[in-house]
């Protein structure tokens, strides 16, 4: 495993800003009532969106979960198609036919997650179990937070990529919660890594607000998937500074808890760490901070000039054709129409 | 819909989610058999806020927040019915039901049938669209549960029916599942009786008299066939209102005198076409009132495709009182 060059340190803070900038944009639209549906943030866990698809080479697989725009950044996509997605707009890579994160391109390496928590581990050990019988030399990535290890599809997908070894790196967000319920309710466990035991996986824990550590963590993970030596359970250990969604005010959070996770922000802490190396200074980051709003506001236009989809369209992709709506031979005939 | 909204507020009332959280409360105040498990139902309240305030009534061994498994949720649910408590599950949001569908279809339906024992179980959860929650927080999955036998399936669209079938399905001694339709949750409300009431499961009611035809439908269509009756009143055609309440067992016995009387029938569910209830209840009725019929039976559904999630789409995909409107004009000049 190489080291990040001083060029990548300053992309990973680059990622990292442009994840916080955009869901700041969502937030004021979402106040302003222009997001189709919830919005769910992932202040404070940008590190390991961030860091975890850093490790990634062209060619792997990736699956984020709701609070994975970081990774989604990382892999190619633009902030105004995420834009799109949360505005419903026809330009948005799922035509608006799905909201937030839903989205898939083979060619980009995305697989997009569906809502029932856990299932996206199957799936993936599923696209892991393809590059072994193509005998082909891609990595599959993809999220659990720590409720959804709660799942069966979680098990059942964990113990068929240990049994296979197939070349699955899954990443245990634990971010201490699963919308009101905490870690403690959802599990005995002293470690979320703790899970990857009873399937034999190999795994390990780290700090999941520590940009470099992550990328160094799942870099190794991803690198033993890839010389055949199985998948591998990474566990971030990060912490959820908003609500399960703009909606939720977390009166359920204590108060010192969440004041003292926000004392190890991500972003500021690679802020110091990047002037500790001298690479780059506050006001350096302050310029660098400037040019990612401006980009992120003019991306934010374009996707709001976009259209919503033709209703018709609701009726497409289905199958290979378009179903269409049969009505009975008298109900046509009654309007006159042939 | 929206004026019925502002004469009801104006009047006060109880909201349908108020209603279902009243159900709640009274039956788990009289019967300590009663708990509640499900994710977020605690401390949150419930997504939707059903079990509001109740794990401070009731404590956290009767209101139960659990892992995100709703596998476990139901499988738990059967285990506690075995030895003798009378749980009531909540799916978070009914689509998430399809995760528990193994425990509900194979389980607690075919229990009695294969070893007398029976299982009191509610697993309940807010179905239905028209707030934009696209594919995965929109779906009326009714259908796959009315078609397994040893199951109740019930779908209340009145605030009235909502408290007395919910309690009827706690006190039932079979697995009963019951859709709560999301859409009306805070915008429907009436006044309800002090007294205790039950509804009875397996009864439909006639929600609007009618001579010309028979609009049969449930959950928030009930609401746009009232509406589309309205509409086609001042054009002279007279529809009767059947709410089935629920959906299996169907009261044929409703449905039936009803279309006896007008000799038209159209059904209205906002699940999509192809086997929903719909085409159970349109067999039915070609089956046992040929005889009475004018013209062929109708549906208004949702077409066959996932729920879209952009609003443009979505209001294209729901049926409405437009809808359900265009097609009893046409059926009322057949």
């Amino acid at each position: 495993m190489g080291r990040l060059s001083d060029a990548q340190r300053l992309e990973l803070y680059r990622f990292m800003r442009l994840n916080r900038v955009v869901e700041e944009r969502l937030v004021n639209l979402y106040r302003q009532g222009k997001i189709v549906g919830g919005l769910y943030r992932s202040l404070g866990q940008e590190a390991t969106s961030v860091g975890t698809a850093f490790a990634l080479s062209p060619g792997d697989f990736l699956s984020p979960l709701i609070r994975n725009l970081g990774s989604v950044l990382v892999r190619g996509y633009a902030p105004r198609e995420l834009f799109a997605q949360y505005l419903a707009r026809a330009t948005s890579p799922s035509g608006g036919k799905d909201g937030n994160l839903h989205f898939a391109s083979v060619e980009r390496g995305v697989i997009g997650p569906i809502s029932m928590l856990g299932e996206l581990i199957p799936v993936m050990a599923g696209v892991a179990l393809a590059a072994k019988l193509r005998r082909e030399s891609f990595v599959c990535m993809t999220y659990i937070g720590d409720g959804a290890t709660s799942t069966g599809p979680f098990h059942e997908g964990m113990n068929f990529a240990a049994v296979r070894k197939l070349p699955l790196v899954v990443v245990g967000e634990n971010n201490h919660w699963a919308y009101s319920t905490p870690f403690s309710q959802q599990m005995a466990c002293a470690s979320l890594a703790d899970r990857a035991k009873a399937y034999g996986m190999a795994a390990a824990t780290v700090d999941g607000n520590d940009v470099e550590t992550v990328w160094e963590a799942a870099s190794e993970a991803v690198a033993r998937a890839r010389r055949g030596e199985g998948p591998f359970f990474l566990e971030a250990v990060t912490y959820r500074m908003k609500g399960h969604a703009e909606h939720d005010a977390q009166h359920y959070v204590d108060k010192a808890e969440l004041a003292a996770w926000g004392d190890r922000d991500p972003l500021e802490r690679w802020s110091r760490a990047l002037a500790a190396r001298g690479l780059a200074s506050a006001g350096d980051l302050a310029r660098l901070d400037g040019d990612i709003a401006r980009l992120v506001d003019q991306e934010l236009e374009i996707a709001e000039r976009a259209p919503f989809p033709p209703p018709e369209a609701a009726l497409e992709g289905v199958y290979g054709e378009a179903p269409g709506e049969s009505e009975p031979f008298f109900l046509r005939y009654a309007e006159g129409k042939r | 819909m929206l004026d019925r909204r502002r004469a009801d507020e104006a009047r006060g009332g109880t909201t349908y989610v108020e209603a279902l959280h009243d159900a709640l409360w009274e039956e788990m105040e009289t019967d300590d058999r009663v708990f509640v498990l499900g994710e977020d139902v605690g401390v949150y309240g419930g997504a939707f806020k059903v079990t509001d305030g109740m794990i401070e009534r009731f404590g956290p061994d009767r209101v139960i927040d659990t892992p995100i498994s709703e596998d476990a949720i139901v499988g738990a649910a059967i285990g506690a019915a075995i030895a003798g408590l009378r749980p009531v599950a909540e799916m978070q949001f009914a689509d998430f039901i399809s995760c528990a569908f193994d425990q509900i279809t194979n389980f607690a339906a075919k229990s009695r049938y294969r070893t007398g024992v029976g299982i009191p179980i509610v697993v309940r959860g807010p179905s239905g669209g028209g707030v934009h929650g696209g594919p995965f927080h929109s779906q009326n999955p009714e259908a796959y549960f009315a078609h397994t036998p040893g199951l109740k399936v019930v779908q209340p669209a009145t605030a009235y029916d909502a408290k007395g079938l919910l309690k009827s399905a706690i006190r039932d001694e079979d697995p009963v599942i019951f859709f709560e339709h999301k859409f009306l949750y805070r915008r429907i409300r009436e006044e309800l009786p002090r007294e205790e009431y039950t509804v009875p499961i397996g009864k439909a009611r006639v929600a609007r008299d009618g001579r010309d035809l028979s609009i049969v439908t449930y959950g928030a269509m009930v609401w746009e066939a009232l509406d589309a009756a309205a509409l086609l009143e001042s054009e002279g055609i007279d529809c009767e209102v059947v709410d089935l309440r629920t959906l299996l067992p169907l009261d044929d016995e409703t449905i039936f005198a009803s279309v006896g009387r007008t000799g038209k029938a159209l059904i209205v569910h906002e699940d999509t076409k192809t086997g929903g209830v719909g085409a159970e209840v349109s067999a039915r009725i070609t089956e046992h009132c040929f005889d009475s019929l004018d013209g062929p039976v109708l549906r208004v559904a949702a077409p066959d495709t996932p729920v879209p999630y952009a609003p443009p789409m979505e209001a294209f995909f729901l049926p409405n009182a437009e809808k359900i409107a265009r097609a009893a004009r046409a059926l009322a000049g057949y």
